[in-house]
C-alpha cells in the first residue's frame, strides 16, 4: 500500500481527502504509482503528467522524506519507507502566482 | 414564462446566473470549479441541460467538464473507473493530440513564434467549446496552439480536424498576446458542412466540407502591424459574429477595425464608421435584428480599457458604420476594465437581452436591447466568457 498526498485542486477533482492509499503492482516507482493513481482516478489523467509524453507537468514536484524526487527517473525505485507505506509520496504544486 | 441562464467563465471558476423572463431578479450559483480558470462554457442548442465547460490551470493542465442538468452537477466525461474490458477508455476527455498523419491532412508541425522563428505546436488549453446544432454529444473545441478538435461521444474523446493545419499557411501563423488560440467557432445552421473559425493571430478560415479542407477568408483585412498588411494570413482577428438567419453575413472585431462580410467571408469591408476607437474584442448581433450589431470599443492595444474611462457599448442598427453609444447604467467615469472576446452574448426573448462581462468581475445585462444596463453581479473574478441560454 502506497500513501499519496495530492495538491488541493486535485483532491477536489478526484473527490478525495488530503491523503489517499493505493495498491501498486510490482516495484514502487513514480511511474507505477502514477499508473495506479490514474487507473483508480481517471479524472487525474493529464493533470500530473502529460497525456502524450508522460512528462511531469512543469509546475508540479514529487517529494518524499523531505527529499525532492522530481528529477529521479520515472522507473527508479521510490524510497523503501514510501514503498512500505510508512511515508507518503507528496505531489506538490509550485508556489507560483502570488 | 421563459427563463434565461447566463453561463459565466472567470479566472477563478464558473458562475451560473438564472432569471425568469423579466430579467430583474437573478439567482447566482457558483463558483463551480473554484480556483480554476474557466475559459468557456456553453450549452447544447438541442438539449439545453447539456453543458460543456473548459477548466484549465497552469499547474494541472486541461480538464473538460460536462453537465446533464443545466449546471447543477458536473462530471468529467469518462472520469470514472473503466467499467470493463473493451469499454470506452477512461481519462481521455482532456487528451488533445494533434493529428500529424499524412492520411488526414499532413498538417505542418511548426508555426511562427513571437521572434519569427519556427516553433512546434504544443497543446495548452481549450479556449472555446461549440456544441453541435443537432447532436448534444457532438461538440467542437477551439484550442491553443491553434487547432480545431471534435468530439462525437459527449467529450470523452477528441479528434483533430487536421485539414485546418494541413492547408499550408501554418508556418505564417503566430501567437497574439494571449497565445496562438483558436477562439471562435461558428456553425452555419443552413449548411452542416460549413464552419467558420478564427485564430489570433492567423485570421479567419472556412470549411465547406465539414472540416476536411479549409481556406483563409481574410481578403479585405488590413493590418498595419504585420509586415504585409493585406497578407492572406497573419491578421489578429479578435472575434466574429453571425446572425443565424443570415449565415453568409459576418461581423468581425479585429485587433483594429470592425469589419463586415456579405459573402461568407470571401470579402470584407470596414464598418468602423464613427466608433471612438475601432480596437476591441467582443462583437455580437441582436437576436431578432440581423443588422443590429454590438461592440465595446477599447482604447488601444497598449491600453486595454475603455476610452476616457467610460464603459460604453456601441450599437449599430445599420449593420455597421453608424454607431450609437449606449451608456445608461454603465460607469461613465474612472472605469478601466476590459471586455474579453468571448464575454458578450444575447438572449432570444422578444425584447432581446444583451449581456457582457468585464475583467473587473461585473456582468452587465440589458433586457431592452442595450438601452438600459444593470449589473447582474458586480464582484466576480475577472470574466473570461459569457454565454446565454434562453429556456422555455
Amino acid at each position: 500500500m502506497i500513501r499519496v498526498i495530492l495538491p488541493p485542486h486535485l483532491r477536489t477533482l478526484a473527490h478525495v481527502g488530503a491523503e489517499l492509499q493505493l495498491d501498486v503492482e510490482g516495484p514502487a516507482t513514480q511511474r507505477s504509482v502514477l499508473d495506479a493513481l490514474e487507473a483508480r482516478y481517471p479524472m487525474l489523467c493529464g493533470t500530473i503528467r502529460d497525456q502524450v509524453t508522460q512528462q511531469r507537468r512543469p509546475f508540479l514536484r514529487f517529494f518524499a522524506c523531505e527529499e525532492d524526487l522530481s528529477h529521479e527517473p520515472p522507473d527508479a525505485p521510490l524510497p523503501d519507507v514510501v514503498a512500505s507505506g510508512a511515508e507518503p509520496l507528496i505531489i506538490l504544486g509550485a508556489i507560483a502566482g502570488g | 414564462m421563459s427563463k434565461v441562464r447566463v453561463l459565466v467563465g472567470t479566472r477563478k471558476g464558473a458562475f451560473i446566473l438564472e432569471s425568469d423572463g423579466k430579467r430583474e431578479k437573478w439567482d447566482v450559483s457558483g463558483p463551480h470549479f473554484a480556483g480554476w480558470e474557466i475559459y468557456h462554457l456553453k450549452g447544447s442548442p438541442v438539449d439545453p441541460n447539456r453543458l460543456y465547460a473548459s477548466q484549465t490551470s497552469g499547474w494541472f493542465g486541461q480538464v473538460i467538464q460536462r453537465s446533464n442538468d443545466g449546471g447543477k452537477t458536473w462530471e468529467i466525461p469518462g472520469g470514472g473507473p473503466q467499467p470493463g474490458p473493451g469499454s470506452m477508455p477512461s481519462g481521455t476527455s482532456n487528451k488533445f493530440v494533434y493529428d500529424e498523419s499524412a492520411e488526414t491532412g499532413k498538417p505542418l508541425t511548426t508555426h511562427q513564434w513571437y521572434d519569427g522563428t519556427q516553433h512546434s505546436w504544443e497543446f495548452k488549453r481549450v479556449w472555446h467549446l461549440e456544441p453541435s446544432l443537432t447532436d448534444p454529444n457532438s461538440v467542437y473545441a477551439g484550442v491553443e496552439d491553434a487547432a480545431l478538435f471534435r468530439s462525437t461521444d459527449g467529450a470523452q474523446s477528441w479528434h483533430e480536424l487536421a485539414g485546418l493545419r494541413g492547408h499550408g499557411t501554418g508556418p505564417r501563423w503566430q501567437p497574439g498576446a494571449g497565445g496562438m488560440c483558436l477562439h471562435t467557432v461558428i456553425l452555419d445552421p443552413s449548411d452542416p458542412g460549413r464552419i467558420y473559425i478564427a485564430i489570433s493571430a492567423a485570421g479567419a478560415f472556412r470549411t465547406d466540407d465539414g472540416g476536411l479542407t479549409w481556406k483563409p477568408i481574410n481578403r479585405g483585412l488590413h493590418s498595419e502591424y504585420i509586415p504585409e498588411p493585406t497578407a492572406e494570413v497573419g491578421h489578429c482577428v479578435h472575434h466574429v459574429a453571425m446572425h443565424p438567419s443570415r449565415p453568409g453575413v459576418l461581423f468581425m472585431q479585429k485587433h483594429w477595425d470592425v469589419m463586415r462580410s456579405d459573402d461568407a467571408g470571401d470579402n470584407w469591408h470596414e464598418v468602423s464608421g464613427n466608433l471612438p476607437t475601432d480596437f476591441g474584442f467582443v462583437i455580437d448581433v441582436h437576436a431578432h435584428e440581423p443588422e443590429t450589431v454590438y461592440v465595446v470599443p477599447i482604447k488601444s492595444d497598449g491600453e486595454h480599457y475603455p476610452p476616457e474611462g467610460k464603459l460604453r457599448v456601441y450599437r449599430s442598427r445599420t449593420g455597421g458604420n453608424e454607431w450609437e453609444a449606449l451608456t445608461e447604467g454603465l460607469p461613465q467615469s474612472n472605469c478601466y476594465v476590459n471586455v474579453l472576446r468571448d464575454a458578450m452574448a444575447v438572449d432570444a426573448l422578444d425584447s432581446c437581452g444583451v449581456y457582457f462581462g468585464t475583467t473587473g468581475g461585473q456582468v452587465y445585462g440589458s433586457s431592452d436591447a442595450g438601452n438600459n444596463w444593470t449589473p447582474i453581479v458586480r464582484d466576480l473574478p475577472a470574466v473570461l466568457s459569457v454565454e446565454v441560454q434562453t429556456l422555455p
